[in-house]
């Protein structure tokens, strides 16, 4: 416990690194980013391959013939075709249908001293060749065994990156490499984007190539495609070292520099993306930047200036666990290699992935949300931060259950936890809209009370993670009853500022409020005796009317007498409880009440005569009994055309009563 | 034509039997007599006719004393606040003078001074009392039982308080002494709330707060019984005075335009007047003593105001209060003050713009009354500054309080209808433990019109609380 404290790690690797055989003289390892999927390639006589990727299916391992020393491996999305370029102009193909076939088939690319750069494939049976003079699609037919050309476009290609998960090819062109065509693959054809100049700090002269593909990242953030630039620029006068620019790709047409993330370094950097966070690893520092486009910055109208969310920490160090190798260490501990970071030998691959491969490991970095909790300070920047992260909850519910304890010192916070409960709730809201929407199929708004202003509703929700009233209540709020006893005067007050403070957040965001609350609130008040603050609250209808709140009420009325009224009037309210009125009415002997309260709702043919007799028999007085009684008769003679009770109303008691106090006087005159 | 004499107070004392029983220590009895230049023959003949009284009538009930002794020309009221403190003031009967055969007489007026009417108004010359100065007894312990000390304070107090009662402009309002809430909704009212939170939460030393809106009560942090004094003192003392010394002070504003701090409407209407000159100290704040029939507690009433809104702050009294905590509470309280009060002015507006206002003139006024939280509403009163702007005749003003004093005899639930000579109906309805009075003028009505009259009204004016007819 005590070492999370000091831990400021917020970056691990994983804990389980896919392990493959090492670069060495005989053996070739190559990465296929689009499947995950390790290639370890051993030549020599007949070349054996070692296939690594996430999953069972995706790991396999294969021999062919050597036919020269391999350029570039990749299998096909659905496993069925391996692509293998050995020589500049061509690339071959093996058909893994259920077993490999052993036939070799091949295409060249287009024109003579054309180059191949690269190939992927960009759907399951489709194939793009990059080369120095444009990009050939083709369609790969392994029935055939052969190749279809689908498409074709000229231009010059210096280098190209390619995003599988938006499918986003990204060509470098011109002299100096920064003119950029950005390519959208679809199922047999691709569109052209908008093409982008990437301005450079310098401009070399003589012109020559001097934007890189390393420093060119494609990436999706939020949901949406975007360019990530490595910036480098020497430190000095108006300089603050590299920068990392980000562009945005809006409907897959226009490219928009957006975001500017300020490194303060200057030196050999890598990206990488987890869960929407920009991660920037610095070698000669061993640290990493974390970036995230979502939290406020500077802006200058256009570009937004992003410092990292927190100070640059290293990545936790890790350690393998080698194979024990002889019985000697079978007694001792196993033995334990500590890992490199930051090694000369590691390569990054996008978006999370990090190889060694002298080491022969691949590693996903990963994020670790709880040191967050001790550099970022500012507690909504916090939980803004963590709401955008995957499995956040159980972290932000610990931010909140820490700021929301009814101490001493977390009374200065109340404007700090005001405005938290906003963005809460402002996240919490964008979800509910959301749930209504997929419910009726169409823009919602309407069962979450009105919001004029807000015409158009957003499709996603905020954030990844919501915390709503269930959240708060379970781990938080039902907490409080566990402070009652030690409170020492300003606890209780803080108790129901923070409910009443959460109730009006939900409030201005239009979300109705759950009943428990109301409860919580009212026992809340009631524990510290602030009977009159209640009746306030209840008076402006903060709480909102419901049976079981009224008969909580009604409960409280030995404590204090106005809460009957209150429940009373509640009761009214909600115009379905006419029953539990009476009922009320009844028992505080209040019966002539009663009867005309039944005779303004126009149920006087539907009461039980039996329980106005019996109420009326226990005030003891002859007058109301009396009165009672002669109604019912009414009622029986408009009713039966008879003013006697009939058997089934079950009042033979109370005629007796009557008679025994009004007969026998009659008798008598 | 005839006129009619005021009513006027001729005295008003407060005794203590036990302090002088012996004979010729009469006068140690009385610890207040008003008016002050009363000799003392006078003085100790008119208690010693009243304690004769008092002692007199408890033969015959033991368990309630003698509340008032009406004679043709005067009439006396009597309170024992405290044990053995008896309180008690002289009202002279107003009259009118009528010619009759050649000869002027008068004719006094027994009717319009109502009991339950002035036994209030001495009720709350005492609850005033002690709302700044402390109950009797608690004054007498903090000098080891020196009368003379409570004689002071006696003094001081009462000296001012008795010319401001507006005895002629008396009436069913000083019986319920209620306060008026502000309509509000809820999203409003919990932004005011939570506002208030949050000042409690920063400012540790404000222990209590209220926030008001023009005249009308949006939230109490303090006690019913407390808040009923604090608001009477707030709506019909301080804010008016207040007003008028800022409407006398024209244009000139009271914080001198700075650079450093934003523009705000708010300033202090119990505190310094000026929070840029440190010579001129924190100005007056009045100690209130709060909570006296528990545990009794004084406090610093600290007011503040900014447009149409005053937040009044309970601040411990044992702290002595510096310049630097007024200029922390400006800093805070005036922005967030300020835009705060626009919007309970908009939801205000919007109310108004909803219930449209119905003509005054013809429209049924009506009181109305919530015992249980004080919740008082009033059209019959055009303002709630108790100075007499009505808008029925005193007759039926006085048939209101009559139907009050009546409802004792009521069962829980109940309904009086009158009818004037005037054509007025007045009718008054008790139920669930409120009051209602609705007074209509209609010429040629039946009882019926008048009830599906007061029905209407009824269900306009109450939709939301169960009030049974």
């Amino acid at each position: 416990m005590a070492d999370s404290q000091i831990e400021h790690y917020y970056l691990e690797l994983s804990a389980n690194p896919i392990r493959f055989e090492a670069v060495s003289k005989v053996v070739n390892v190559f990465f296929d980013d689009s499947n995950k999927q390790v290639f370890a390639v051993r030549s020599g006589g007949v070349t054996g391959v070692i296939v690594q990727g996430p999953t069972e299916q995706t790991t396999r391992s294969f021999r062919m013939e050597d036919k020269g020393p391999v350029i570039s491996i990749k299998f096909s999305p659905d496993q069925q075709v391996l692509a293998l370029q050995r020589t500049k102009t061509s690339v071959e193909f093996v058909n893994f249908l259920g077993e490999m076939e052993s036939f070799e088939y091949s295409q060249s690319c287009k024109g003579k001293n054309t180059v191949i750069l690269g190939f992927v494939w960009t759907h399951s049976n489709e194939i793009v060749f990059v080369t120095d003079h444009g990009i050939e699609l083709y369609q790969v037919q392994p029935e055939k065994h052969s190749l279809k050309a689908l498409k074709s476009y000229s231009m010059s290609v210096n280098w190209f990156v390619f995003c599988p998960q938006s499918n986003l090819m990204l060509l470098s062109t011109s002299t100096l490499g920064n003119q950029m065509q950005p390519m959208f693959f679809r199922q047999g054809t691709y569109s052209k984007l908008n093409k982008l100049e990437i301005d450079l700090p310098v401009v070399p002269k003589p012109a020559k190539l001097c934007l890189l593909e390393r420093d060119v990242t494609l990436a999706v953030l939020y949901g949406q495609p975007c360019i990530v630039v490595l910036r480098h620029q020497p430190r000095g006068v108006g300089n603050t070292g590299a920068e990392v620019v980000v562009y945005t790709i809006l409907k897959m047409s226009t490219v928009k520099k957006s975001h500017i993330l300020r490194l303060d370094m200057s030196g050999r950097f890598a990206i990488n993306v987890v869960d929407n966070l920009i991660i920037v690893h610095h070698q000669a520092s061993k640290t990493s930047m974390l970036f995230d486009i979502n939290l406020p910055g500077e802006s200058d109208g256009f570009v937004t200036y992003h410092q990292p969310v927190a100070p640059a920490q290293p990545i936790k160090p890790f350690s393998l666990r080698l194979p024990i190798a002889t019985a000697s260490q079978v007694l001792s501990e196993p033995a334990q290699l500590k890992c490199e970071l930051y090694s000369p030998n590691w390569v990054v691959f996008q978006p999370n992935i990090v190889i060694d491969a002298k080491l022969g490991c691949l590693w996903y970095v990963e994020l670790r949300l709880q040191p967050m909790v001790e550099l970022i300070q500012d507690r909504c920047l916090l939980v803004d931060f963590l709401m955008q992260r995957r499995d956040s909850k159980a972290v932000i519910i610990k931010v909140l259950q820490n700021i929301l304890e009814p101490t001493e010192k977390n009374r200065g916070y109340l404007v700090v936890i005001s405005e938290l409960f906003d963005h809460l709730n402002d996240v919490y809201r964008s979800f509910l809209e959301v749930e209504m929407q997929s419910q009726m199929g169409m823009p919602a708004s309407s069962g979450l009370s009105v919001s004029p202003a807000k015409p158009t509703v957003p499709v996603a929700p905020k954030a990844s993670v919501v915390i709503d009233q269930a959240d708060l209540y379970t781990h938080v709020f039902s907490h409080f009853a566990d402070y009652k006893d030690e409170e020492n005067n300003g606890g209780g007050k803080f108790i129901v500022w923070i409910l009443l403070e959460y109730i009006r957040s939900l409030t201005d965001y239009h979300i109705p409020v759950q009943h428990y609350l109301h409860e919580l609130v009212i026992n809340s008040l009631v524990h510290y005796k602030a009977y009159y603050q209640l009746h306030q609250l209840l008076q402006y209808h903060v709480v909102s009317d419901s049976k079981p709140l009224a008969c909580l009420l009604l409960s409280l009325e030995n404590l204090y007498p106005a809460a009957h009224q209150l429940a009373l009037d509640m009761l009214r309210r909600l115009s379905t409880a006419n029953e539990e009125i009476i009922e009320v009415l009844l028992s505080k002997q209040q019966i002539l009440p009663a009867l005309r309260f039944v005779r303004s709702t126009g149920s006087v043919d539907q009461v039980s005569a039996r329980k106005f007799l019996e109420a009326a028999k226990a005030t003891e007085d002859p007058t109301i009994f009396y009165s009672v009684y002669r109604f019912f008769e009414q009622r029986n003679q408009r009713l039966k055309g008879d003013p006697a009770f009939s058997k089934g109303e079950h009042c033979e008691a109370y005629i007796q009563h009557f008679q025994e106090l009004f007969c026998d006087a009659n008798s008598n005159t | 034509m005839t006129t009619k004499s005021e009513i006027r107070l001729q005295n008003f004392y407060v005794y203590n039997s036990s302090y002088g029983q012996k004979e010729g220590e009469e006068l140690k009895n009385i610890l207040y007599y008003f008016p002050p230049q009363t000799d003392f023959d006078s003085q100790m003949k008119t208690v010693g006719l009243t304690e004769a009284l008092i002692k007199f009538t408890e033969t015959f009930n033991p368990d309630q004393s003698c509340e008032s002794l009406h004679t043709q020309k005067t009439r006396q009221l009597y309170y024992q606040p405290e044990r053995g403190f008896w309180m008690a003031m002289t009202l002279n009967i107003p009259y009118i003078t009528k010619t009759k055969d050649g000869t002027e007489y008068q004719e006094y007026q027994s009717d319009e001074v109502q009991d339950t009417v002035y036994l209030a108004v001495l009720q709350q010359s005492y609850q005033m009392f002690r709302l700044f100065k402390g109950t009797f007894g608690a004054i007498l312990e903090s000098k080891g039982g020196d009368v003379d000390y409570l004689k002071q304070k006696l003094d001081h107090f009462f000296s001012r308080y008795l010319p401001t009662l507006k005895l002629n402009h008396c009436d069913i309002l000083d019986i319920f002494q209620g306060i008026q809430f502000l309509p509000l909704d809820k999203q409003t009212f919990l932004r005011v709330q939570c506002f208030v939170n949050l000042i409690e939460a920063l400012f540790a030393q404000v222990k209590y707060t209220t926030f008001l809106y023009n005249d009308q009560l949006v939230w109490s942090g303090l006690e019913p019984s407390d808040m009923q004094v604090v608001y009477r003192y707030l709506v019909t003392s301080l804010l008016p005075a207040h007003l008028e010394t800022e409407l006398q002070g024209g244009s000139i504003p009271r914080h001198p335009p700075s650079p450093f701090t934003s523009s705000h409407y708010g300033r202090f209407v119990t505190g310094p007047s000026n929070l840029q000159d440190t010579s001129a100290g924190v100005g007056k704040v009045p100690k209130v003593h709060l909570n006296n029939d528990t545990t009794p507690e004084t406090y610093h009433l600290v007011v503040y105001r900014a447009l149409s809104a005053t937040v009044c702050l309970f601040i411990d009294g044992s702290l002595i209060l510096n310049l630097d905590l007024f200029k922390r509470l400006d800093i805070f309280l005036g922005p967030h003050l300020t835009s705060l009060v626009s919007e309970v002015a908009e939801q205000c507006g919007k109310q108004a713009a909803n219930s449209g206002s119905s003509s005054p003139e013809t429209s049924p006024k009506f009181v109305y009354f919530n015992k249980l939280n004080l919740a008082q509403k009033s059209t019959v009163h055009l303002d709630s500054r108790r100075t007499g702007n009505v808008c029925v005749t005193s007759e039926v003003l006085k048939l209101l309080a009559d139907i009050n004093s009546d409802k004792a005899r009521m069962p829980a639930t109940g309904e009086t209808i009158l009818k004037t000579l005037s054509d007025y109906w007045v009718i008054g309805k008790l139920s669930n433990l409120r009051e209602f009075y609705a007074v209509i003028q209609q010429k040629n009505a039946n009882l019926i019109e008048i009830n599906d009259e007061v029905k209407r009204l009824c269900d306009n004016q109450l939709k939301n609380i169960f009030f049974h007819d």
